[in-house]
């Protein structure tokens, strides 16, 4: 468990994160989730005690984090796989970690095995592709079989196979009982993993939620119809409330109405439906309307002018028919 | 890949003492598997030994080939055959400076924090292992460099044995030079993390200065070289005063370059313990 309690850090006069306070429940897959920039990782090393909070503290299992007795034991983290001292070999870097929270050496082998890396465990981790230093990374949190893991982008950058593997060890490790804190800036992998989503942008929590609440609250939905005569059913859908945009191919795309009822209004006024279909807008696009206010550095075509709060306008989105 | 088991919790706790703390006595173990299991480390000691036994049988060497020229009474055989330290002292900088900078140039540094985030534990443990270290090796070098100098002058009858007066205790100040020199640099690459300007300063401290004190008037320079600190610790491997009556004996000269080396690495801890790493 690890509860943050106002969890406020500031790099100069920039708010890094701000009055941050969640809880990570045990035994599920939380998910960390904010466009690049949000104070994902700042939140995760001030988990750790690599950075001091400005203001408010955080906990794991109810301790700062340097006074627990054995840090491996409670906590295994890979924030980055590239901190590591190149000119090492797998296994002294594993080694050394383990020595430090009085790990038995024959530790270093279980977990090299479980993360596939026994073949080049002699050979030193500056040759190792980016996903062998990702195992290495991960091998490394699990060497004192703690009961949280904590894995910042961990799939970032790596080939679908990576990916994959990655996928099933958290999904293994939280079946095992332990708790899982995963961050990512892909709502796409949230969505395939995460029990539970935290969600900041600028340093400010968002939401706190189950996936599918957070999809249920976030996303509009919309009904997708085809017809020949597009244009009088449209008017129709306005008059009762709702609102239209035209879809891909010819359709139409309704949004403020049940499925059952624009059924009913074609019925009722004899138009011909070729398709009535219920959209479920995606995580990903609930999370990119939730912080498309908070993304740090907006892209702009060349010769937009720079507005920060030209939110409404960035998005993609295009609003309703008249 | 199969990752069906990761290990279950309950025979994994067994792993772990039911009592204490990640303490001292672990990190120790853990930095000493850090400082041999670097290529960097076995060069730089290497070179080391090579380069002050090198200097040292050069520079007894030179000697024994003009020995018309040398007083015995104010010839210091010992400080002879040790004066590849003038430049050991570099070399070892470079290595104390890597034992801190290398743990932030390679980023190793958030994940030796993340698994003992005690920082004063992590920071005493990397400085006791390195002198430790550099102790040995420093023995090894000076007493190294000590007995093919003698070997060298030997044949001239300008040698020292180490039952001679303060002959012993110049030959282990030897080592006790190169380590503090070398907790100097160890504590600079804590205050400024980046391997090059640590070095830097390092060498600005022990031998630009030195060098520099050279052009003051000579007035001035009595009173300023002595307080040098590789000046003031270098005696404590000479035997005679060769350099002038002015500077500070052999145990008050090193004290003054432990000094600086308290200095640098108090300044370190404090760095160390309260940056954001």
């Amino acid at each position: 468990m690890i509860e943050a309690r106002g969890l406020t850090k500031r790099f100069g006069d920039k708010l890094a994160v701000d009055q941050l306070s969640f809880t990570v429940e045990p035994g599920r897959i939380t998910g960390f989730l904010g466009p690049n920039g949000a104070g994902k990782t700042t939140t995760m090393r001030l988990i750790l005690g690599l950075d001091r909070p400005t203001r408010g503290s955080v906990t794991v299992h109810g301790k700062e984090f340097t006074k627990l007795a054995y840090p491996m034991h409670e906590i295994g983290a890979l924030l980055d796989a590239k901190a590591v001292h190149g000119g090492r070999s797998a296994y002294n870097h594993l080694l050394c970690l383990a020595q430090t929270n009085g790990i038995p050496r024959r530790r270093v082998g279980e977990v090299l095995d479980l993360v596939g890396l026994t073949d080049v465990a002699k050979k030193r981790s500056k040759g190792f592709s980016l996903g062998m230093g990702q195992r290495l990374g991960i091998a490394a949190a699990l060497l004192g079989d703690p009961a949280i893991l904590m894995f910042d982008e961990p799939v970032n950058g790596l080939d679908p196979e990576g990916i994959l593997w990655i996928r099933n060890l958290m999904k293994a490790l939280a079946g095992e009982g332990r708790t899982i804190f995963v961050s990512s800036h892909l709502m796409s992998e949230m969505e395939n993993t995460a029990d539970h989503l935290l969600v900041i942008g600028r340093g400010r929590l968002i939401a706190d939620c189950s996936v599918a609440e957070f999809i249920k609250r976030n996303s509009v939905q919309s009904v997708r119809v085809r017809t020949p005569k597009p244009d009088i059913l449209a008017e129709l859908i306005v008059a009762a409330g709702g609102t239209t945009v035209p879809g891909v191919g010819g359709a139409l795309v309704a949004q403020g109405l049940p499925v059952h009822q624009i059924g009913d209004l074609a019925f009722e006024n004899g138009i011909r439906l070729h398709e009535l279909a219920p959209a479920q807008a995606s995580l990903e696009e609930a999370f990119m309307e939730l912080t498309a206010d908070s993304v740090e550095f907006h892209a702009h075509a060349p010769g937009q002018q720079d507005s920060a709060q030209a939110g409404s306008t960035d998005r993609m989105h295009p609003t309703g028919v008249a | 890949m199969a990752t069906t088991q990761i290990a279950s919790a309950a025979s994994q706790r067994l792993l772990l003492p039911e009592t204490g703390r990640a303490g001292f006595g672990d990190a120790l173990r853990s930095e000493f598997t850090k400082i041999k299991s670097t290529r960097s480390t076995y060069w730089t000691l290497l070179a080391l030994v090579v380069v002050c036994v090198g200097i040292g049988a050069l520079a007894c060497a030179g000697t024994a080939s003009h020995p018309q020229g040398v007083s015995p009474t104010n010839f210091d055989a010992t400080q002879q055959s040790l004066a590849g330290l003038y430049v050991g002292q570099l070399v070892i900088a470079v290595l104390g400076a890597l034992t801190i900078t290398s743990e932030y140039s390679t980023g190793m540094i958030r994940t030796t924090l993340s698994v003992q985030p005690r920082r004063g534990v992590v920071f005493a443990a990397k400085a006791v292992v390195f002198a430790v270290v550099t102790l040995v090796i420093g023995l090894i070098t000076s007493f190294g460099s000590f007995f093919v100098g003698q070997a060298i002058l030997s044949s001239h009858h300008l040698s020292a044995t180490l039952g001679e007066p303060n002959v012993l205790r110049a030959v282990i100040g030897g080592a006790l030079f190169l380590t503090a020199c070398g907790m100097l640099a160890y504590g600079l690459g804590a205050v400024l993390r980046h391997t090059a300007a640590a070095i830097s300063a390092t060498i600005g401290l022990l031998f630009v200065l030195t060098v520099l004190v050279q052009f003051l008037p000579q007035s001035w320079q009595d009173n300023v070289d002595k307080w040098m600190p590789a000046i003031a610790g270098s005696q404590i491997w000479t035997t005679k005063a060769t350099g002038g009556p002015h500077l500070f004996s052999a145990w008050p000269g090193f004290a003054v370059l432990a000094g600086y080396a308290a200095v640098a690495i108090i300044a370190g801890l404090v760095c160390f313990r309260t940056r954001d790493a």
